[in-house]
């Protein structure tokens, strides 16, 4: 079966691919088939996850490192994440406002994600946005996660190459940095290097990389000013150099193959959700949930009905 | 992990500021207030021309858009931006405005595709209440 939103996707419809994204995100099943028919045009593209405190300036390094590759003919795709609201299921993106400077160009495509529930700093549709931005042929996908600072772990295991962020002067800068954060790192970004201590956090940091066990790959730091573009070209040539050690070195490959275990994983996880949540809605189940409640029957019984159900299905 | 999105936002909304003045305060206050009534808000920033307007309103698929208007620039500026619009085949995305514009003109803009106007300082409730029913109307795409 042919999707004619993925065939005008295919044919750099800028509306359909826009269109396709809100189905992709809302888990309908016409998201779902033209991904099927997407997914053999996917894994080109080079996928830079960019993450980081609030306010670290991962918008505006982004946009500064849009305009690098732009300047070099390749295509670029964005997707930044917030978060959303708790309380009323809105979220307010505001990512965009640093990104003006990329409008007027045809060869950058950006969109703005509520995380809608998921934690770990992305959505839970991101990985696909980013799978439909490589079918329609960006080059490059940018991915800016929320801005939690701690357990961005997600972006990681999303990404190609992994940028974070840090900023000198924030005082508990390298101890915030030391949970998690800096493992993720492939690339390590000082922005604001305007800003006074900069050289202190960099030669911190270093001692910090050091401690860690060697790997093949060295961490490199690079300090930049996004809102002045400096340091930005030799940002480009960290992430081109990190790229062309994961392809020398075999990590390219195994990388993706992690990648799409991790993928099959989830969306088994998805489907048998929904089934159990359909399962559970029927009569019968509500009144064996009150005989645990009321100690006649043990909740593990009563699970082990549930699984034998469901597999029953088949 | 999706205690939110199993019912999603209530829609996707552009909040849009044209024109020159860098004084943000009214779409800001409504761009917090949409988002506390349920609606993911995507916040461009001042100084937006016609087509910034338009291609954010692609790329983000967004069901509805409010311009902040001061300038007094609404009537050349509004004409431009519904072009932009209908150039990307945009024409069923809800447009209303907020700011100040004279009850003179507001019979052109209507016909041009305004949906509605609301004065500086009407209470935000007014202009969610609006926007459900409008969207209500359009069929919005759950989620
Ligand atoms: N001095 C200085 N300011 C910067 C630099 N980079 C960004 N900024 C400013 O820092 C502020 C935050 O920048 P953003 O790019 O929005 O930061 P962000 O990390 O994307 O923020 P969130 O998405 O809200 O987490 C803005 O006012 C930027 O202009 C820099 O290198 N030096
Ligand atoms: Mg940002």
């Amino acid at each position: 079966m042919s999707s004619a939103i993925a065939e005008a996707v295919r044919g750099g419809d800028r509306r359909a691919l826009a269109r396709l994204m809100s189905l992709v995100e809302q888990g309908t099943a016409e998201g779902r088939a033209a991904l099927r028919q997407l997914f053999p045009h996917t894994g080109r593209a080079h996928v830079v996850g960019v993450t980081g405190p609030p306010g670290s300036g991962k918008s505006t390094l982004v946009k500064a490192l849009a305009l690098a590759y732009r300047a070099q003919g390749k295509t670029v795709g964005i997707v930044a994440v917030d978060p959303t609201s708790p309380f009323s299921g809105g979220a307010l993106l505001g990512d965009r406002i640093r990104m003006q400077e990329l409008h007027a160009d045809p060869g950058v495509f950006v969109r703005s994600m509520a995380t809608r529930g998921s934690m770990g700093g992305l959505a839970r549709s991101t990985i696909e946005v980013v799978h439909l931005l490589d079918a329609f042929g960006k080059e490059v996908v940018f991915v800016e996660t929320v801005g939690v600072g701690q357990d961005e772990v997600d972006i990681a295991r999303a990404a190609d190459t992994t940028l974070v962020v840090g900023v000198p002067g924030l005082g508990d800068d390298v101890q915030a940095l030391k949970a998690g954060v800096l493992e993720i790192a492939d690339v390590f970004v000082i922005n604001k290097a305007d800003r006074e201590n900069a050289n202190q956090l960099a030669a911190e940091l270093t001692m910090l990389l050091s401690l860690s066990e060697p790997r093949a790959w060295q961490v490199p730091i690079v300090q930049t000013v996004a809102t002045e573009g400096r340091g930005i070209d030799q940002l480009v040539e960290a992430i081109a150099r990190h790229r062309a050690y994961l392809e020398q070195s075999g990590h390219w490959r195994v990388r993706r193959a992690d990648q799409a275990r991790r993928q099959v994983v989830a969306i088994v996880e998805d489907r048998l959700k929904e089934q159990l949540e359909r399962l559970l809605a029927q009569e019968g189940w509500v009144s064996r949930f009150d005989q645990v409640a009321e100690r006649t029957q043990d909740p593990y019984a009563v699970a082990e009905a549930v699984v034998a159900r469901l597999l029953a299905r088949g | 992990m999706r205690e939110v999105s199993a019912t999603g936002p209530k829609g996707r909304v552009l909040i849009a500021k044209p024109g020159l003045d860098g004084h943000d305060r009214g779409a800001k206050v409504i761009a917090r207030a949409l988002r506390d009534a349920g609606y993911e808000v995507i916040y461009t920033g001042i100084r937006q021309t016609p087509e910034m307007i338009a291609e954010a309103a692609l790329q983000e698929d967004v069901d509805a858009i409010g311009l902040s208007i001061l300038s007094g620039a609404h009537m050349t500026l509004f004409p431009r931006i519904m072009d932009a619009l209908h150039q990307r085949g945009l024409e069923d995305v809800v447009v209303w405005a907020g700011g100040i514009i004279p009850d003179e003109d507001i019979p052109r803009l209507r016909v041009l595709g305004l949906q509605a106007v609301f004065r500086p300082g009407s209470p935000t409730g007014e202009t969610i209440a609006f926007l459900e029913q409008a969207l209500g109307r359009r069929g919005v795409r759950a989620g």
